[in-house]
């Protein structure tokens, strides 16, 4: 990549490694998420494989989504939005560029070691010591440069897309070396240094924060700097943002018991939880009420902008997943939701509908200005366009598959008769989900389908401006 | 006074902090401020012109 796009100011390489990074690993991350979805719908295509099969590769691809596409995306936008919003360059130019080698160390190193069965079984959190020692490097190294870049701004006041980066980073680290303490036996296993429901208890302290800071403060520092750019307006009410930091970070850390309902875990921890997650609406729709809003006089810009339409509707996901969140955590709607279907399409409703589009949305607008044009000025808007109604479409089938097959499942679980035994056996639950599991098969396709789309995008985008900046440079020469 | 007085104590902590930080925000004195503050995105240019910079041909 020549030098010709770079900033006399900023430092966009590594903003522009992310950036085109975050499609390639949201390409890998999601094809084999079809893959998956796939086995489900027919288990013939693990292909009698070990490494093939769906309890190695699930945790694949969850980690690539989460950590290596939606890590990639927030690495690119927070060294993006820091410098922009403090108005000064990176703390550290070499921090910087090991986070981008050291993040993709570890993700080739999970790629490889994943398949090959080597886990600590923890959910989010399977990759074995040595590989989470050097996540631990990196994430310090990135939150050294974060609030190192925060130490040395030009801007006398901190954009609240920053807290929530800042917050979203700094709880991630806590978190992440927290729930791993464990005690190595060889170079690929340990044991958690924590014991039974403890362990559990930790462990989702740690896996709802992935989801309340990795997955949703980290996407809402996104989301306060991208909306208002696109829209071409300041956020609807700055001091809303405001109530709606402090009340988020303080409440998510106690939710994480939701998810161990009718567990060993004391019933006051359980309750606890439960009641968290509930009040936990009212920031989560604080802030996408003020996402929202800030579109008010200028909706018509929804029109002919799929970018803005990418930002809005990952916003509306974000209302629909954070309401049902709540909803679900309640126990006695737990008492249906918990191990089925319905499970799942909650998720992905949150990281296809908020996180990815979010991220997509955000990208679009940022990858045209890393290679020298304006905002948003990507190869083909009609092109955009079609990846906006592929991947609404394809989390809609999705989250409507499970739904479906979630309540059903839960139902026949506990269907018994007049004599008190079972009325469906397992087997019968998964058979009539076969349908629902083809849907899904579908809908990710077509969410996946749309990324491939970007990706063409993305390299004409960038054919282009290469083209672009070498006439530029036979001209002055 | 036992552990959970002190468990009592820290959910009326938690709501003074709220209601604190609510009335900061929201203190009309400080609206002028919060207004400033929102414009921070659109306190530069939007391009980074690489090809088209006027100074880079220099």
């Amino acid at each position: 990549m020549s030098t010709a796009f770079d900033h006399p100011e900023y430092n966009y390489k590594v903003v522009r490694q992310f950036a085109i990074m975050t499609v390639v690993w949201g390409i890998v991350g999601m094809a084999v998420g079809v893959l998956i979805a796939a086995q489900l719908a027919w288990p013939a295509l693990n292909f009698d494989t070990p490494w093939l099969s769906f309890g190695r590769l699930r945790p694949l691809h969850t980690n690539a989504v989460i950590f290596a596409f939606g890590g990639s995306a927030l690495f690119a936008t927070s060294y993006y939005i820091v410098q922009r919003t403090c108005r000064t360059r990176l703390f550290s130019d070499t921090l910087a560029s090991f986070t981008f080698w050291g993040w993709n160390a570890v993700i080739v190193a999970a790629a490889i070691t994943l398949p090959m069965g080597l886990t600590s079984t923890k959910e989010y959190a399977e990759l074995e010591w040595p590989i989470d020692i050097l996540v631990t490097l990196v994430w310090v190294s990135y939150v050294v440069n974060f609030l190192g870049t925060l130490a040395i701004r030009k801007e006398s006041h901190i954009y609240v897309a920053n807290w929530f980066f800042a917050a979203f980073m700094i709880m991630i680290a806590i978190l992440y070396v927290g729930n791993n303490l464990a005690v190595p036996v060889s170079l690929t296993k340990s044991y958690s240094i924590w014991a039974g429901t403890i362990d559990a208890m930790i462990q989702w302290w740690w896996g709802h924060n992935a989801v309340g800071f990795f997955l949703t403060a980290g996407f809402l520092g996104i989301m306060y700097y991208f909306v208002p750019k696109q829209a071409g307006r300041p956020v609807y009410s700055y001091r809303l943002s405001i109530v709606h930091f402090w009340a988020l970070i303080s409440i998510y850390v106690w939710a994480g018991a939701h998810h161990l309902h009718y567990s060993a875990l004391p019933d006051w921890a359980q309750t606890s939880g439960m009641v968290m997650s509930l009040i936990l609406l009212a920031p989560s729709w604080g802030g996408m009420i003020n996402g929202m809003m800030t579109l008010s006089g200028a909706w018509h810009k929804l029109r002919n902008d799929p970018i803005l339409r990418f930002l809005v509707v990952s916003l509306s996901f974000y209302g629909m997943s954070t309401f049902e969140g709540p909803m679900m955590s309640i126990k006695t709607v737990n008492a249906l939701s918990h191990n089925t279907d319905w499970t799942i399409g909650h998720v992905h409703s949150g990281a296809l509908g908020w996180v990815a589009m979010v991220s997509i949305g955000a990208l679009y607008h940022l990858i045209p200005i890393m290679f020298g044009r304006k905002a948003g000025d990507m190869h083909s808007v009609k092109l955009i366009n079609v990846h906006f109604w592929l991947s609404t479409i394809g989390t809609v089938l999705y989250i409507a598959a499970m739904w479906v097959n979630g309540i059903m499942q839960g139902l026949m679980w506990r269907a018994v008769n007049a004599d008190g035994t079972l009325t469906y056996s397992f087997v019968e639950s998964v058979e009539a989900s076969h349908g629902g599991y083809v849907v899904r098969v579908l809908g990710g396709a077509l969410f996946l389908t749309g990324m491939l789309i970007m990706a063409y995008n993305v390299f004409m985008t960038v054919r282009a401006a290469n083209k672009e900046a070498g006439n530029a440079v036979a001209a002055q020469a | 006074m036992d552990i959970n007085d002190v468990r009592g104590l820290g959910s009326v902590f938690a709501l003074i902090a709220f209601i604190g930080i609510f009335w900061w925000a929201y203190g009309s004195s400080r609206k002028k401020r919060f207004d400033n503050d929102a414009q921070i995105p659109f306190l530069e240019n939007e391009e980074m012109p690489a090809h088209d910079d006027k100074d880079r041909s220099k």
